[in-house]
């Protein structure tokens, strides 16, 4: 787990394909370079869907993992 | 003595420059909406905005069948003449009123298709195309399409660029654009 801060949050719970993706893409324009976004997601597609993004958009996944369901990507911006 | 001019200096070509580093350019997309039902046009707008969300550049050229979902909702009966005014009693325009390509059922299918769609938290092909035009796809509509239904600029929605013709289309293909016919 890392101690850096987390500067947004995404609760894209209960969202399906292809919100999750793209309220990250949103919210990851506001952010700095190298700030830290952590999105919540309920859809298991989404797994593969954030690996893919990032290696689309080149905002690295950093963190990533599964709570009682609930899936949590921490993504770099870059 | 005459002065001897300098010999030619051979022509050396400059060494090319060095790729940018960092990641390469995604490919722009480049949807042709062809059709107009409703699960046509549902995936055309998630992969539009889909594709925009992913950093990559996203057209949306409108034509025939899938120009009639791009008219305001609220259009009614559209066109000059009866048979166009026709073609649009016939198949209601806008993004909202679109048909099932099977088990339509008289708009029992849709109707089914919208109530899972709200129960599943799965975005409406208008809220999808609400959210792309915010995310800067860029949606063309086909000038051929907009005589021949007899379809005006103010009867389309807001935010459509200006219409164009099939050469544009060929030609954002031949410039490399990942093409999609649906």
């Amino acid at each position: 787990m890392s101690t850096e801060q987390i500067a947004q949050v995404v609760d894209a719970k209960g969202l399906s394909c292809p919100m999750p993706i793209v309220k990250t893409a949103q919210a990851i324009k506001g952010l700095a370079s190298g700030q830290l976004l952590e999105v919540l997601a309920t859809d298991p597609g989404s797994v593969k869907d954030f690996t893919a993004w990032a290696n689309a958009t080149g905002n690295p996944l950093v963190e990533h993992g599964e709570e009682g369901g609930v899936f949590r990507f921490v993504l770099r911006k870059k | 003595m005459t002065a001897v001019s300098d010999p030619p200096v051979p022509a050396v070509e400059p060494a090319p420059a060095p790729e940018p580093a960092g990641e390469a350019k995604p490919r722009d997309i480049l949807i042709i909406q062809y059709s107009g039902e409703l699960e046509k046009t549902w995936a055309a707008m998630i992969l539009a905005t889909t594709g925009a969300a992913m950093g990559a550049k996203v057209r949306v050229f409108l034509t025939f069948w899938g120009l009639q979902a791009f008219v305001k909702d609220s259009r009614r009966i559209t066109g000059d003449n009866v048979m166009q005014k026709m073609m649009s009693f016939m198949q209601r325009p806008g993004i909202s009123h679109r048909k099932l390509s099977k088990m339509n059922f008289l708009g029992m299918g849709p109707w089914m298709m919208n109530k899972l769609a709200k129960q599943y938290n799965v975005a409406s092909p208008k809220e999808l195309l609400e959210i792309g035009q915010a995310m800067g796809v860029e949606f063309m509509p086909c000038q051929m399409t907009m005589d021949m239904f007899g379809l005006k600029k103010e009867d389309m929605i807001d935010g459509l660029g200006e219409p164009v013709g099939a050469a544009t289309v060929i030609a954002l293909m031949q410039g490399g654009d990942a093409p999609l016919f649906i």
